[in-house]
This record gives structure tokens, C-alpha cells and sequence, in this order.
């Protein structure tokens, strides 16, 4: 058996099965020190561009609030309501307290998978650790923040979130940068343990900049009668993006949906895939994929169904929007059927906004201009993600500013 | 002397280089209600999309003219700015656009859409729908209608108002339109003038291949219409053009 340090320092080259193969000495591993605050004493411009990513600067709408600016965590917090019922601390501080957590470590992402997750274990700038204890239903989503100050730098996060049996959360995460930072090269890697009978909604968006490389590693397992709602949103450029989680419904009834929404704007390269594997009975699974893509913006929507028991069933439906004809949207659904009785289906469409849509609103009094940002607006609309009502307003607030000043 | 809220001049218009309207003259006065026959593909709702100024309706020769003005060159938008609302036959579903905000856009005062809402039964739920995807025949036509209502023209264009309609909702349509259309002007295109019992119509026209051949009384033309079919008007063109075809020679 080799240590996990020693397999990423095998992997440390390994280029990605994805994406473009970046160089690792190019990105600065001199972050900035930042000591513990309350979030209230963060700049009014941090705390901005951590609202566009969903995550508020007011503890009492969130059940606990997790914030790490380039490596240093500054900030944990959970609301006193909640204390007992869920944990939220730096994925350092629980694999100190936790000796158990090493059972959890790198046990479905693989740290040899290519040369992001060897850096990650190699380099690695703590993270995020969330447990919902058991039976425990947190009806106050839960937040966390992963910031990068400093241009340039390379931030390497490994997070681990786990939904023992029977408990219910809300997780709200977002990953963005400081205005001033151009460049740099974020690798996130997170792990999901849903137990029996366990449900957990976990809301991810992202705010690059066009310089900006990022490469997410994630995976997830679902046990019995556990659900994985797994939504991602990316509406700001980005040099590169290259992610493909997978979900594998390990239990009997286990349930995973991928929701992605991509916007490609500028010189972004967008491949974002998701993965379910069903390989129990009774297993669900459903990929959505909204992608739009303008100016010269390149985006691959990848996704793959593999059925490997009788009696699962999962459903794959991706659509692009192209708006440039310098723009290129590649749409690769797939399946994979290794059982007679799994059932896979998917349906892929991409096309151009469609000139219907377009006068039927202006018969409305809408101009063309008008018409179009509401069709685009409507494409990409978060009612995919199946939040409850009010988180659903409220990001639909943040991104609002967002897209509004996207189109 | 009462003024035309609608003139249409020697229309002739084409769609990707085939001529779907030829020459039709068309006037509507100001406080009329004017019913449009036709029989599947005579040009019908073409006439309507031309009205509204659709990029592919190409017109070719003639001019519409709106309160005085001409729009025949004006942007679809613009056009209905000036005072037309309109209920479409086959709508789009757009995926994401809820129907709250297109009457959001044409009302501001959240009590008058409520109100609006209960004017075609639906519930404030309906707000929250994607406009038109997986709506029933009967919610398509109702959230039509409650949409014209909303833009509050003057001028209220209905194609097909009443088709594929149950005897249920026929009534809560029927309602809705006798209130659109009061003190207003309309033009509108049915099929089997089911829409009539709830609406006193002043002229009808009939289109036949891109041509208006008959105007008159629209329950006559109606009443002919359903015992005879559109069979009754084609000979009613012959007849025409055999009497004019005996003034000319008589002339000559």
C-alpha cells in the first residue's frame, strides 16, 4: 500500500484525461496572511463578491458559515440553535480531532487521478469540513465561502461534507476572487457522503475571472434511500474549467441529480461534465445541463449514465444556447448500460435563440433586445435546481446582478 | 365622421418568396368588432402576423395604417406601444420566462394582475409558470387573453379564441373577451364562431387565397359558412367575376 503521498507524488505530472494540460510552476504558492475576523470586518468589497456567490455576510439566514480567504481560514461559525446538530470546522482541524475521518480521505475521489489531485494532497490549503449529525433536518442552509486574495496564487482546497442517517441540510457554497486578481489557479477537491436515508442539497457558484484556471475534483456517495442534489452554477469568464463529478448510488433506492448552469463569455473554455453510476436497486439519477454560450466561449457539456442494476433508471437532458457563431457548444451525452433491466435515456438540443420566442415577447412590447436577454435569462433559470422557495428567491437576487450585467 | 382605427392598403406580402396575401383592403372604424372566415391556410393569420410587423412577412406592395399612421416599416414592439393587444392561436413555450413576468412588464400594480387572474380563473400560481410549456389548449387561450387584457389596447387582435376549447372554459373565454372588447375595436379570426354568442361583431370578411372575396353581415356569412362551407363563397367569387367579366363586355 502506498501513502497518499506517495501516489499524488507519482501523479504530480499526470495530465488530465480533460481539459487543457496547464503548467503548475506558472501559479504563486505565497498567499496572503489573514488572521481569524468576524465577517463583518471584511472589506465591503470581499463581502460584495461573496454575496454574488450566494454567500450572505448575515449569520442569522445561514445555520453555520464556513470562510477561507487564500489559506488561511478566517472565519467558522455556527448559529447557537444549531450547535449539536451539525459541525462545520477546516478539514485539518477535523482530521486532528476525528482520527476516524481518515476513512473518508481520498476514498472516492482518487489522489493518483491526475496532476490537480496530487497537488492537491502535495499542496494542500485546507478546505472545508461539514457533518450533519444524524436525524438532524437543518432547515437553515449552511454556507461556506473559499476566497482568493492575491493574483496569481494557487489555492488548493480538499473539502469533505458528510449527511449521516437520516439528516436533511442545505449547502451553499461559493468560490470567488478578489477584483484585483486576474490569474491563478484554484483546485477544489470534495468529497460527499450521503447516509441512509440522508438528503442533502449542495449548491455550488462560481466567479472566475478570464485569466483564471480552475479545476474541481468531486464524488459522492449515496446509501440507501440517500439523496445528492448536486446544482452548479458558472456565469463569469474563465480561462479554464475543467470538472466531472460523479455520484455512484451505492444503496438500494439511492438518488442523484446534477443540475449545471454555464454561461461562456469571452475567451472562456468551459468542460463540465457529470457522471451517475447506479449500481443499485432501485437507483435514480438525473443530469441537467443549461449552456450558453457567447463571444468566443467553447463549452463542452459532458455527461454519463452508467447503469449497473437492474431496476435503476436515470434520465440526462442537456441544452446549449449558442449566441456568436465565433462560440462552440460540443454537447457528448453517454450512456453506458451494463445490466438488461437499467434504463437510460437522454436528449440533447442546441440551437440558436429561437426567432418565435423573440417577436412573440415583443408582441408583448418587449424590444428585440429586451426579448432576447429575457429568453436567455429564462434558459438559464435556477427553478432547475429545486431549491425551496425562499433560497430559491434569494440567489435568483445574487445572480441577478450577476447575468443582468452579463447580457 | 367616425375615423378607421385600421386601414390596410393593397396588401400583397410574401414568406420566404411565396405570395401569401394578395391585394387586401381592409378597414376597420373605430368601436368595430370585424370577424375574419377563411378556410385553413387562406392567409389568415398570416394577415395577422403582417399586422404585427413579423420580420418573415415580407410585405411587397401596400400599407398598413394604424391611428393615422403608417407602420408598415415599424418594429413589432413599437407597433403594439401604439395600442394593440394581441391573443395568439399557437403561442411558443419559452422555457424559463415566467407568465408573471410578462404582466409584470405590461402592469405594474400587483392588485390589478391579481385581478386579471380571476377574470380567466386561473390561479397566482400560474404566475410562477413557464409561459406556455405544458399548458392545456384551454390554458394557452386563457393566459392569451389575460395577456391582451394586460397590454389594455385599443385596438385587440384574437386569432382562433375559441378552438379546442371545452363548453367549461368557452364561458370564462367568452366573459373575458365581451370585457376586452368593450368600447374597443378588434379584429378577430374564428373558425367555427363559437366566439360570437359572447360577441356583437359589426362586419365580417372572408379570406380566400390571400384575397378578401366577401364582406357583409357576419352572421349571414357565418350562417352560410357552416351550412355550406367555404365551397358557397368560392362560387360567390365566380359569380363576381362572371359579372363583372358581362359589365366589362357589355362596356366594351
Amino acid at each position: 500500500m502506498y501513502t497518499s503521498k506517495e501516489a499524488a507524488l507519482r501523479a504530480k505530472n499526470k495530465p488530465a484525461a480533460l481539459g487543457p494540460d496547464l503548467d503548475l510552476n506558472q501559479y504563486s504558492r505565497r498567499p496572503k496572511n489573514w488572521e481569524p475576523c468576524p465577517l463583518s470586518d471584511l472589506s465591503e468589497d470581499i463581502l460584495r463578491r461573496a454575496f454574488e456567490v450566494g454567500v450572505v455576510p448575515e449569520e442569522k439566514s445561514r445555520s453555520a458559515t464556513f470562510f477561507q480567504i487564500d489559506h488561511s481560514v478566517i472565519f467558522k461559525a455556527i448559529q447557537d440553535a444549531f450547535e449539536n446538530k451539525i459541525e462545520i470546522m477546516s478539514t485539518r482541524e477535523a482530521l486532528k480531532k476525528y482520527d476516524w475521518l481518515k476513512n473518508y480521505w481520498w476514498k472516492i475521489v482518487k489522489v493518483d487521478a491526475d496532476k490537480y489531485t496530487a497537488l492537491a494532497e502535495l499542496a494542500w490549503d485546507q478546505g472545508y469540513f461539514i457533518r450533519i449529525l444524524e436525524d438532524q433536518k437543518v432547515m437553515i442552509p449552511l454556507q461556506a465561502c473559499i476566497f482568493i486574495s492575491v493574483d496569481n496564487l494557487n489555492q488548493n482546497v480538499h473539502n469533505i461534507i458528510i449527511a449521516e442517517p437520516g439528516s436533511e441540510a442545505q449547502i451553499i457554497t461559493g468560490c470567488t476572487l478578489h477584483s484585483n486578481v486576474h490569474r491563478g489557479l484554484h483546485v477544489g477537491v470534495t468529497e460527499f457522503y450521503i447516509k441512509e436515508d440522508a438528503k442533502l442539497t449542495f449548491t455550488m457558484i462560481h466567479n472566475w475571472a478570464q485569466n483564471f484556471d480552475t479545476r474541481p475534483r468531486s464524488g459522492a456517495i449515496i446509501e440507501d434511500n440517500g439523496v445528492f442534489v448536486s446544482n452548479y452554477m458558472c456565469l463569469k469568464p474563465v480561462k479554464s474549467l475543467q470538472m466531472y463529478p460523479v455520484a455512484y448510488c451505492r444503496g438500494k433506492g439511492a438518488r442523484a441529480r446534477f443540475s449545471n448552469i454555464l454561461y461562456g463569455v469571452g475567451d472562456s473554455y468551459i468542460d463540465v461534465g457529470s457522471k451517475i453510476v447506479l449500481q443499485n436497486e432501485g437507483c435514480r439519477g438525473e443530469v441537467i445541463s443549461r449552456a450558453v454560450a457567447t463571444d468566443r466561449a467553447q463549452i463542452y457539456a459532458r455527461g454519463l449514465l452508467q447503469g449497473e442494476h437492474d431496476g435503476s433508471r436515470a434520465h440526462l437532458e442537456c441544452r446549449g444556447l449558442l449566441l456568436s457563431d465565433e462560440a462552440m457548444i460540443y454537447s457528448i451525452p453517454e450512456l453506458i448500460a451494463k445490466v438488461q433491466g437499467a434504463e437510460l435515456s437522454h436528449e440533447a438540443a442546441v440551437g440558436k435563440i429561437a426567432e418565435d420566442q423573440v417577436q412573440y415577447l415583443m408582441a408583448r412590447g418587449f424590444s428585440k433586445s429586451e426579448a432576447e436577454a429575457l429568453i436567455v435569462r429564462g434558459f438559464m433559470d435556477i427553478s432547475i435546481f429545486g431549491l425551496p422557495e425562499d433560497l430559491e428567491a434569494e440567489i435568483r437576487r445574487t445572480i441577478g446582478i450577476t447575468t443582468e450585467r452579463a447580457l | 365622421m367616425v375615423r378607421n382605427i385600421l386601414e390596410i392598403r393593397n396588401l400583397s406580402v410574401e414568406v420566404s418568396g411565396k405570395r401569401i396575401l394578395n391585394n387586401v383592403n381592409l378597414q376597420i372604424p373605430e368601436g368595430e368588432v370585424h370577424v375574419l372566415f377563411g378556410p385553413n391556410g387562406s392567409g389568415k393569420s398570416s394577415l395577422i402576423m403582417t399586422l404585427l410587423g413579423f420580420p418573415a412577412y415580407k410585405v411587397v406592395t401596400g400599407k398598413i395604417i394604424f391611428k393615422g399612421k403608417n407602420i408598415t416599416s415599424l418594429p413589432t414592439d413599437e407597433r403594439v406601444k401604439m395600442g394593440i393587444s394581441v391573443a395568439f392561436q399557437n403561442p411558443p413555450a419559452i422555457r424559463g420566462v415566467k407568465l408573471g413576468e410578462i404582466l409584470n412588464h405590461l402592469i405594474r400594480e400587483e392588485s390589478k394582475i391579481n385581478e386579471l387572474l380571476s377574470k380567466v380563473k386561473f390561479p397566482p400560481s400560474f404566475l410562477k409558470r413557464d409561459i406556455n410549456l405544458g399548458f392545456s389548449g384551454g390554458e394557452v387561450k386563457k393566459s392569451e387573453i389575460l395577456q391582451a387584457l394586460a397590454q389594455n389596447g385599443d385596438f385587440i387582435i384574437l386569432d382562433e379564441p375559441d378552438s379546442g376549447v371545452d363548453v367549461e372554459n368557452l364561458k370564462v373565454l367568452g366573459g373575458a373577451v365581451n370585457e376586452l372588447l368593450r368600447d374597443r375595436s378588434a379584429l378577430i379570426i374564428t373558425h367555427l364562431g363559437f366566439i360570437l354568442h359572447y360577441v356583437n361583431a359589426d362586419m365580417a370578411h372572408v379570406l380566400i387565397n390571400g384575397t378578401i372575396v366577401c364582406s357583409g353581415s357576419p352572421v349571414k356569412i357565418l350562417g352560410q359558412i357552416l351550412n355550406e362551407g367555404y365551397s358557397w363563397c368560392m362560387k360567390c367569387i365566380q359569380v363576381k367575376k362572371q359579372r363583372c367579366e358581362l359589365k366589362i363586355n357589355q362596356q366594351l
